[in-house]
Order: C-alpha cells, then structure tokens, then sequence
C-alpha cells in the first residue's frame, strides 16, 4: 500500500520575463489501486504538476511538499523518483536517437529492478507486453521513439508502465491524438497495471472520453494552478456538460 | 638522422591549413626536427586471400607523386624508401575483411610511412586498419579504387595518450567505383588526419564517414576535401564528434568543391558535435565552393550543443541513472557511425573504449 501525498505545492518556471508562478497550492492524495483524474482547461497547469512530481529541471519548486510513503520525493533526482515507485507516461515522448527500445527497456529494467533481469524471462516478458498493446516486434529494434506515430508512442508510453511496474503513474494526457481503436488498446492496458499491481493512477486529461475506459475513483477540477472543485465520477459527467467555463471566470 | 635535401616550407601556424594545429605538439614532424625512424610498423594481420598482395615495393618502382601542399605529406614522400603495396586484383571479391595493423614504436624518432591500397576494376574489399600504442607517425596513404570497383577503408585511431599521427587519406575514384572509408579516432595526443578524395570517372561515389571523441588535452583534426573534377559523382561526408574535458579540442573542416565541369554533382556533408562538459572547444568549418549551378544538389550542415536535457530526463525518469543515461545517449550519438562498420568485434570493442574514456572523465 503506496500513498503519494502533495501538499501546498507551488511551482514556478524561468521565463525571459523572470519566474511565472504555475502551480499556486496543490493538494491531493493518491494511494494504491485510486484513481485520479484530473481535468482542467489548457494552460491550467496539468502537465506542470505531472513534471515537477517527476523532477523536470525545468520547473522550480517554490514551496509545498511531495512524499511517497512519507519519503521526501522533491529531495530525490529524477532516476530516484522511478526508483520510489513514481512512473510519468508523457504527453510527447522524447526521442533517443541511436538507442534500441530493447536496450533502454533492459536498461531501465536493471536499474529498476537492482539487477539485469534474466535474459530468457526477459525476452518472453517483452514480447508478452509488445502483443498485449499490439505492437509489432520489429518495434524491439528501432530507435526509441524516433519516427513513431503519436499512437505508437503512447502504447510504448504504456508499455514502460506495464514492465516497470510502478506503485503510483501519472499519465500525461496519454489520450491525447488517439484514435478510438489506439485509445480502448492504451486504456486496457493501463487497467491491467492497476488490476495486476494495485496501481495507484493520476490520470491527467483534457477530455472526458478516456474515463469511458479508465473509471476514476476522484475527479479533481484544475483550473488556474490549484484543484477548483472536487467530486466522484459523477463530476466528470457535469464537466462534460457544461465544460470550464465556471472554473475560468469567464 | 633525417637530412632534408629539398626546400620544404616549414608551416609557421598562420596559414590557413595550419591555423588550429598546435605544431609545438607535433615533436617535429612539421619542421623536419624530429629523427627519422628506420623501422616499419605496418603489418597485414589477415591469413593469406587469394588475390590480394601485400608488399614493400621501392618507391623508385612506383610512380613518384609529385609535391603535395602539406609540408609533413612532402616529407613523407622525401624520406620513406619503399611503400607498402595492397593490391586487390580486378574482379576479386574479398568477403573477409582485411586487417592492417600499426603497433606501438618508441617515441624518440618519428616513422615516415607510404601506403597504396589498389583495388582493381570491379573488385570489392573492405580494409580494417587499426592503430594501437603509442608511437609518432607521419603517414600518406593513396587509394587508387579502380572502374566499377568497391573499396570499403576503415581506420581507427585506438593510440595510447603519447602519439602523435598525422597522415594524408587520398582516394582515387574512377568511373561507377565506391569508395567508403569510416574514420574512427579516440585515441592520441595529437591526430591531424586529411582524407581527400579526387574523383577519375563519373558515376564515382564516395562516402567519407567519421567519429571522433576527444577528452582533456587530445587534439583531433579531421579535415576533409572532395573534389568533384568529373561530371555525375557524388559524395556524402557524416562525421560526429563528441569532447569532454578541458582542453579537449577537436576540428572538423569539410571543403568540397565542384568544378564548372563536375555536372550532375551530388553532394552533402555533415558534422556534428557533442559538448560534453565546458572547457571543451569544436571548431566545425564546411566550405562548399560551387562553379556550376548544373548539379543535383550540394548542401552542408554543421550543428555544436550539448545534452539534450530532455533526452536525459526522460531516460532517468526510467529509473536509469545520470551516468548510464549520458552513456546512452554518447553511445546513440556514435551508433549512426558505428554500425556502419561490418564487423561487430571492432564495434563492441570501440563503444567500449568509448565507455572506458566517458568513465575516465567522470561525465
């Protein structure tokens, strides 16, 4: 039993204009097997809150505090988090150039797992993930994420999620620029990590459609760097209704 | 004891082909100061292929080049009394590579050292010559690739921290032949390497590609001329370098000139670099000097920058720590390069000193 505790969390990033207050006070608490869907209006700060809970060194943390189990996450480097049991499935992926899906898998799974894990295992356990999200194998050899399509980057996105096999993942938009085909693959897949280890999910999105497939336990209402309004799936419902436009003062 | 008897003009530094050379590290192969070794240290490591030879041939049984405009290349062609031959027989398919190898010599007296790699018409081959230890080199290789045949040069610069190497790599490339050379260098005190290539044919096609990684107080020159002389050749150069370290300093130059003949001309090169750390300094020059407008397309490119910190975060938000993510991304950088080279032997060995000199340098 994992919980993900943000408290007060205020962010700021570096501009040519000197530093812009983002984030102005967040909280939410996150345990295994929740999940949390957090909905806003663009610009309202999502992608910021899921960067700085993985440590992009681009947002500075001004205040507030992020603990995983009562540990210090914002005192921890970015390979730490990952290895505390924090995941970020990214709204665009970054590509490596020259390096081999298979070998950052590997690589990521070693330094994860304290040890490289068997090759035999190893190779089924790959395989196994790549034909749960339907992804062909020549996938193993090509350059992670170089030339990928948007849905092909989101199922390696998931992927990760199923091998590494996070406590608490924080999906960035992870529906964004999916078909409806590609969205029921990505979110099935994402419903097997939280059945197969009681994940705990902070499902970042815009729209309501993916909760048609990924049912949250909590809507949190962002709006203008703090959660606005909060509820059950039930809120999800209003959202998609009446939109944001009472969240935005406008 | 050298005894220079023709008037070779000692480069002060301020030429043009000279400016980023630090010749106060060359131990004197530049002004002629440095004694003349008399041993020969390149060998063919490779059991016997039917059609290839390998021979000293005295230089007066060769044609004799005539001066180039590099004062160590003429001293070269002054001081060394034979030349070691590589011939490839025309219509000869070599599928093994065949390996050259340069080893280790004191340092108290510099080896001035010709080589001719011949490849007949319509042969094919690929020549793997490695450099270890520590030694003082000046080398002029000539390639002659011969009608419709296939040359595949690589050469690495795997030296120990003491050597100084300085050499000439001039291809010859006749009509429809091929001629790829992969040009490694990681290794060194000093290396100025100048890869030319003179195209006799058209339908002629060069491929020049490099990597180079340089740390604290190396110096790698690498700089390149094509000159596209014939009508429908084509040429790509693709170099990628990577420093780390004070003082380390690398230097790309890449000039192709197309001649108002050379119609049909196809051409592109690249350089990229790496910084690894501050301190470090890539000079990248590209000169594209065009007297026709009749070609298919002539373009370069030259990109310096550092890690990409995205790139970094997104490894390590895998878990993967600092080290093993730069690791990765150095090793991605170079494979475009590496892979090319058919023999995964020397491609795990390099990524591995690669690893070793990333290790060394702590980034």
């Amino acid at each position: 039993m994992s919980t993900l505790e943000i408290r007060n969390l205020q962010v700021s990033v570096d501009t040519e204009n000197g530093a812009v207050e983002i984030l102005k006070g967040v909280d939410l608490t996150i345990k295994s097997g929740e999940t949390h869907a957090i909905m806003g209006p663009n610009g309202s700060g999502k992608s910021t809150l899921a960067y700085s809970i993985a440590g992009h060194p681009k947002y500075t943390i001004t205040g507030g505090s992020v603990t995983l189990d009562g540990a210090d996450v914002l005192d921890m480097s970015v390979d730490e988090r990952a290895k505390a049991g924090l995941f970020l499935a990214m709204q665009y992926p970054v590509e490596v150039p020259g390096v081999s899906v298979s070998n950052f898998l590997r690589t990521a799974a070693t330094a994860l797992r304290g040890e490289a894990p068997k090759l035999r295992t190893w190779v089924s356990e790959v395989k196994d993930a790549m034909d749960a999200l339907s992804i062909d194998p020549s996938f193993a050899q090509r350059n992670v994420n170089e030339g990928f399509s948007g849905g092909e980057k989101k199922r390696h996105e998931i992927m990760q999620l199923e091998l590494l096999k996070p406590k608490i993942a924080i999906l960035d938009e992870t529906d964004s620029g999916l078909d409806v085909d590609a969205l029921r693959i990505v979110s099935e897949g994402v419903n097997r990590a939280k059945d197969a280890n009681n994940l705990g999910v902070l499902l970042i999105t815009h729209y309501t459609r993916i909760l048609r497939y990924i049912k949250p336990d909590f809507v949190h209402v962002f709006a203008n760097g703090k959660v606005v309004e909060e509820g059950g799936p039930e809120l999800a419902d209003k959202l998609e209704a009446q939109g944001y436009a009472e969240y935005v003062g406008n | 004891m050298s005894v220079l008897t023709s008037n070779i003009l000692v480069p002060h530094g301020r030429e043009e082909a000279w400016r980023f050379t630090p010749l106060n590290r060359l131990k004197g192969l530049h002004d002629g100061s440095a004694a003349t070794a008399t041993h020969r240290s390149l060998s063919l490591n490779s059991s016997p292929v039917s059609g290839v030879t390998f021979e000293r041939v005295s230089r007066e049984l060769l044609p004799s080049l005539g001066a180039t405009d590099d004062a160590i290349m003429n001293r070269v062609r002054e001081l060394s009394s034979d030349v070691a031959v590589l011939k490839v027989a025309a219509n000869t398919e070599v599928s093994e590579p065949i390996h050259l190898t340069r080893k280790s010599f004191d340092l108290a007296s510099a080896e001035y050292s010709r080589v001719l790699i011949h490849v007949g018409s319509n042969a094919r081959a690929t020549v793997i010559a490695s450099n270890t230890g520590d030694t003082l080199l000046a080398e002029d290789i000539e390639f002659k690739v011969e009608s419709g045949a296939s040359l595949t040069f690589v050469t690495l610069q795997e030296w120990d921290s003491q050597t100084v190497h300085v050499a000439k790599h001039h291809a010859i490339v006749d009509k429809d032949a091929v001629f790829k050379s992969i040009t490694v260098t990681i290794g060194g005190s000093v290396v100025r390497l100048l890869p030319t290539v003179e195209f006799t044919g058209s339908g002629a096609d060069a491929q020049l590609l490099g990597v180079y990684f340089a740390t604290s107080g190396q110096f790698f020159e690498h700089r390149i001329f094509v000159d596209h002389c014939v009508p429908q050749a084509k040429s790509r150069v693709n170099y990628k370098g990577a420093l780390s370290g004070d003082k380390a300093h690398t230097v790309w130059i890449g000039d192709v000139f197309i001649r108002a003949n050379a119609e049909g001309t196809d051409t592109y090169e690249l350089n990229r670099n790496l910084l690894l750390t501050d301190g470090a300094r890539a000079d990248s020059v590209p000169n594209l000097e065009i007297e026709t407008g009749e070609i298919v397309g002539a373009g370069h490119a030259s990109t310096t920058g550092r890690f990409d910190d995205e790139q970094l975060f997104y490894l390590m938000s895998r878990g993967i720590s600092i080290e093993d993510a730069r690791r990765l991304v150095v090793r991605g950088f170079f494979s475009e390069i590496i892979n090319e080279i058919s023999d995964s032997e020397v491609q795990e060995r390099l990524m591995n000193r690669i690893d070793s000199e990333l290790i060394k340098v702590g980034a």
